[in-house]
């Protein structure tokens, strides 16, 4: 059985005018556990929106979105929090890492909310990323490629089986892209976690054995 | 162990407005405790304060003045009275003991109040008499004084000191008598209106020269304690019902309470003001954590994309709050000792009335149970709307 099983999942928005617009028309995706997926996509291709659905973020109109055996469109929010927080890590283009909390608290805090914090583990995540001597330092402290760094630290902090990573490097210059994406992908691996990561850079995608057009997949992709 | 620590994270990085808000917190709470215990402690303080005595008898007028002017030395003496209506009342059988005193000098606003040695021997709490701690009672008859402790530290006058008394009840430098009178003790601290008066033998008030010559013959009043306190009943109907010369005022603490009870309105109009300024203050955690929601909601969207449910930022938020108006209330006891404190030094020094700032009072407890229970109900709004915070808006935008 797949890790991930999505079918005829539709989100659409109202506009200002009162219209609607359909953002996410997939009819079918699947990811198999600890596989890594590149998807690639253009700005517009609804690829952030597709994540947030798989991760719970957002609810679907109409589909099924079925994660480790549980169908997530009927959940009701606080539970779609709840698989988020035990089964799902999530790598942002920006990292999103909280400017108040140092990098062992952010760290810290992507386990919080599911298996619950162990100092432990996210000492050796952090040191698995090569931050273990920036322990207690604040995000405006390190650098973009080293902010980065903690966000995949996080992102495997509850001991996700999916990590989404939406354009996660974005943000990088081209030297320290290739390492991230490298880092990603091997802890990933180490961890067993499956990688779903949405990118429009070619060098990236270049580097997946996988690689699907999310323009294709995606029937409402402009 | 993550919500202390998002509500410590949020408190901190939100680092001014939480100070200033725990500030008027602190303001309004300490207000809220000292208006109480002002209240509740002056209000006992005095109604409970007889000084030793059950009556008072003086000259016929408002039993409340006499009480001010022979007790709490406050107010000026209705009139005199004979001496045989002293030696009348002290041959009572159902008088343990009657102390005149004559009252109408003074010593740089501190009342010079001349008695008998008696004095000494009454009790003005149980098995506490009015003691002389330094130095030695005055001797009947002469120029001799023994300060009461407030007195004499106030007009750093020691054993062996002299002085001039001044005419009158205030203090005016013109009205300067001939008379030196020599220190010859100072009385242990009673925490009662005798404190604050510098005693002297009667002879000295009667006699002092510039006096009316007949006054060398009347007393300012006599302080009457009963060998039963409910004897004071048939001395009030004889003296206040079948006379028409002198008052009887008793029981002390009930002529006390007929001054509170008709001030009753201001301590009313005092816990009202205290309250709004409450509420002011718990309307300022509202406004300031509510302000800061925008800004907040990326923080906020985050967490959520973290696992942390609605209900956990809306809790975080309450906390906060919460935790805002706890620090408030630390600060508030720092405000009700400063106030308290203020308000005892002026009630002692104008009364001699005893207030204590480290006394227990249940509204030590309830005021920062209220400020902490209100600050957490005015979170529940910016808490809502952090509870209905847009994650995917928020978190990045939509491609």
């Amino acid at each position: 059985m797949p890790l991930l099983e999505i079918c005829q999942l539709k989100k659409s928005y109202v506009t200002p005018d009162g219209g609607t617009l359909v953002v996410v028309d997939v009819p079918e995706f699947k990811l198999e556990a600890q596989t890594q997926v590149a998807l690639s996509g253009e700005s517009g291709s609804g690829k952030t929106t597709f994540l947030n659905l798989i991760a719970g973020i957002l609810a679907p109109d109409t589909g099924s979105i079925r994660l480790n055996g549980l169908e997530l469109a009927g959940l009701r929010e606080s539970a779609r929090d709840r698989v988020r927080a035990t089964t799902i890590g999530y790598i942002f283009q920006t990292f999103n890492l909280l400017q108040g909390y140092t990098a062992l608290e952010n760290v810290l805090l992507g386990m919080s909310f599911g298996p619950g914090a162990d100092r432990e583990f996210a000492k050796t995540l952090l040191k698995r990323v090569g931050l273990d001597a920036k322990l207690n330092h604040l995000p405006r402290q390190l650098s973009t490629g080293q902010q980065q760094r903690v966000a995949v630290a996080r992102a495997l902090a509850n001991r996700p089986k999916l990590v989404l990573a939406d354009e996660p490097t974005g943000n990088l210059d081209h030297t320290n892209a290739g390492e991230s994406l490298k880092l990603i992908r091997e802890a990933c691996r180490e961890n067993g976690a499956a990688l779903l990561l949405v990118s429009h850079d070619r060098e990236v995608l270049a580097q997946f054995e996988s690689v699907q057009e999310l323009g294709k997949l995606n029937r409402a992709a402009k | 162990m993550t919500l202390p620590l998002i509500v410590a994270k949020s408190l901190r990085q939100h680092l001014l407005s939480t100070v200033v808000t725990a500030a008027s917190i602190a303001l309004a709470g300490g207000l809220l405790m000292a208006v109480w215990v002002v209240k509740t402690q002056s209000n006992d303080a005095f109604t409970k304060q007889n000084a030793g005595f059950d009556a008072v008898l003086g000259a016929r007028s408002a039993k409340l003045q006499l009480v001010l002017n022979a007790i709490f030395h406050l107010e000026a003496s209705p009139g005199n009275l004979p001496w045989t209506d002293y030696e009348d009342i002290a041959k009572n059988a159902a008088v343990a003991l009657a102390l005149p005193i004559a009252v109408g000098d003074n010593y740089r606003g501190y009342r010079l109040v001349g008695t008998t040695t008696n004095l000494f021997s009454v009790e003005h709490a149980p098995g506490r008499k009015y003691r002389v701690a330094e130095g030695e009672e005055f001797a009947a008859g002469y120029m001799e004084a023994v300060l009461g402790s407030f007195a004499a530290r106030q007009l750093k006058l020691k054993v062996g000191d002299k002085f001039h008394p001044y005419h009158g009840l205030n203090f005016d430098e013109k009205q300067k008598h001939e008379e030196l009178y020599v220190v010859t003790g100072i009385l242990e601290p009673s925490n009662t209106p005798a404190d604050r008066v510098i005693w002297i033998p009667l002879e000295g008030i009667q006699n002092m020269k510039g006096h009316d010559a007949k006054s060398a013959a009347e007393i300012s009043a006599v302080l009457v304690k009963l060998k039963n306190p409910i004897a004071g009943r048939g001395l009030e109907l004889m003296y206040n019902k079948q006379g028409n010369r002198l008052t009887f005022a008793w029981p002390i603490a009930q002529v006390v309470a007929e001054l509170f009870g008709k001030i009753a309105w201001f301590d009313k109009v005092l816990e009202l003001v205290a309250w709004l300024v409450a509420a002011v203050a718990t309307g300022s955690v509202l406004a300031s954590i509510y302000n800061s929601m925008n800004e907040r909601r990326r923080d906020i969207a985050i967490l959520r994309a973290l696992g942390a449910r609605a209900h956990t930022i809306f809790l975080a938020v309450v906390l906060e709050c919460a935790a805002i108006a706890v620090l408030g209330m630390i600060a508030a006891f720092a405000v009700y000792l400063g106030i308290t404190g203020v308000a005892a030094h002026i009630i002692r020094t104008e009364t001699g009335v005893v207030l204590n700032a480290f006394a227990w009072h249940p509204i030590l407890a309830w005021a920062p149970a209220a400020m902490i229970g209100l600050s957490a109900l005015a979170g529940v709004i910016p808490a809502v709307k952090a509870y209905r915070t847009n994650v995917a808006e928020n978190l990045v935008p939509v491609s």
